[in-house]
């Protein structure tokens, strides 16, 4: 499967490429890793007419300890979050989800700015990201903004970016000794969750959710409940509350259902998150 | 658009257009079909090169984004006649029946070591989940591997 003919065009900066998407607009679409957006232009389900790649803006690949948070570059690969020290002192969980994703291969070339950007509820980093409070920063033709990931997925396949913004930045809180968990149910070796859970404990608590609905979502009914005094048992009961998970070849609504009540206890006991 | 890479070991440089899949290239345009396609939906891992060194699914990355780039095959594994030690291990452990998925695996196997010279079992499994074999049942391959790691320089490409 050959993806349909574009332009292609390689961005030596961030401008640059914010320069791009402005001149193409709708048209033009960014390239980081490719591992979600050629799978769909193979299938021809997307067809951009312009590329506008962004893999090689080496200076947005890095993980740096930074005050209270770990700062992210949005070209950072899955691989690299994996093997990060700075990930496995500060905020582990994040470095564990990142090695849940795919396959090595996956993991070599896929980035956390696509992951996000992409806005897949069946993804991992979102729910992780939203688990741990981070803040999303984006660049634009009127400069830079910030934004929270409880904010940032706003519908399937849909963030708050802007046609013409690239996500450069991912800070997330440091967590440093704070208990975490990070459940992922699927029937195959390299398969997205069917449902799953990132929790982090400490005195930040907070839960995401992998496939509960069409956007990566926070248990906030969970979180509620917890903190109202309810054991791991009871605010579990509450995690599919209010929820309308998808439907598909590997399980219903209801399966789903279950399954997170399930999965967000076993993370609220691993996590020791109550 | 002009597209050069060296592939094992040569510079090789074509006109292609900015679609060309990695994979396309290396067997269609380069001459190397000893790279698999597989599923063609990044599932199955049969086409995986090394790209830097590192194993990546080829029919999932375009030919432009390798521009530059130090590109190992099948092909580029074994010193003449001299099989290289990760298809030595198959070929003794018999880690392959039909032989399709092969090239991949031997790729993925090798990128494997490099990221974890002395792996456990499990660290093998998990490390090949990106490559489907519908002959072996993977335990030949897994002691193939194994075997491999045990051997100098079963990473070196
Ligand atoms: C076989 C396979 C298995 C997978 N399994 C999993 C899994 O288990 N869990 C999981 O979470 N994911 C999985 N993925 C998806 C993988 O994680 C992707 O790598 C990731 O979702 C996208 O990152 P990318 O860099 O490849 O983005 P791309 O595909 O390059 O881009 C994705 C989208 O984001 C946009 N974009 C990219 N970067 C930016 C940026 N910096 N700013 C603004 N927009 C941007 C692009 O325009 C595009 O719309 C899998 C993928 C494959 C092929
Ligand atoms: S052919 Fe590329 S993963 Fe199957
Ligand atoms: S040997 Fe036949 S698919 Fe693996």
């Amino acid at each position: 499967m050959i993806p349909a003919a574009f332009d292609y065009r390689r961005a030596q900066s961030v401008d640059e490429a914010v320069g791009l998407l402005t001149e193409h607009g709708e048209d033009a679409k960014l390239l980081a890793g490719g591992h979600s957006l050629l799978p769909l232009m193979k299938l021809r389900l997307a067809a951009p007419s312009v590329l506008v790649d962004i893999g090689r803006l080496s200076d947005l690949s890095y993980v740096r300890a930074n005050g209270d948070t770990v700062a992210i570059g949005a070209l950072t690969r899955h691989r690299d979050l994996e093997i990060s020290s700075v990930l496995h002192e500060h905020v582990p969980l994040l470095a564990h989800v990142a090695g849940q994703v795919g396959d090595p291969q996956v993991r070599h070339r896929g980035t956390i700015g696509g992951s996000l950007a992409h806005g897949d509820p069946a993804s991992d980093l979102p729910a992780a990201c939203l688990a741990l409070g981070a803040t999303f920063t984006m660049v634009g033709p009127q400069g830079e903004r910030e934004i929270e990931a409880a904010d940032f997925f706003q519908g399937f396949l849909e963030t708050a970016l802007g046609p013409d913004e690239v996500l450069t930045e991912i800070r997330v809180p440091k967590a440093d000794g704070a208990g975490w968990s990070f459940q992922k149910f699927n029937r195959r070796a390299q398969d997205w969750a069917i449902v799953g859970v990132a929790a982090v404990a400490g005195s930040r608590p907070g839960i995401g959710l992998v496939n509960m609905g069409s956007v990566p979502l926070r248990a906030t009914a969970v979180e509620a409940a917890l903190a109202a005094g309810a054991s791991a048992s009871e605010a579990a009961a509450h995690a599919a509350d209010g929820l309308d998970p998808p439907e598909d070849l590997n399980a219903s609504p209801e399966y789903r259902r279950h399954l997170v009540r399930v999965l967000v206890r076993r993370a609220l006991e691993e996590a020791g998150a109550a | 658009m002009n597209v050069s890479m060296h592939v094992n070991g040569e510079r090789r440089e074509y006109d292609v257009e900015p679609r060309t899949l990695l994979v396309h290239y290396l067997r269609d345009v380069v001459g190397l079909t000893g790279t698999n396609i597989g599923c063609d939906t990044s599932s199955c891992g049969a086409c995986t090169v090394l790209v830097g060194g590192e194993s990546v699914k080829s029919c999932t990355m375009l030919a432009v984004q390798a521009d530059g780039c130090q590109i190992t095959t099948i092909e580029g594994l074994a010193d003449g006649d001299q099989m290289h030690p990760m298809q030595e291990a198959f070929r003794e452990h018999h880690g392959l029946q039909c032989g399709y998925c092969t090239p991949g695996m031997v790729m993925a196997a090798v990128s494997l070591l490099v990221e974890h010279p002395d792996p456990t079992e499990t660290e093998v499994r998990e490390g090949l989940e990106g490559n489907l074999c519908r002959c072996t049942g993977y335990h030949n391959i897994v002691k193939a591997v194994l075997a491999a790691a045990q051997t100098p320089l079963a990473s070196a490409v």
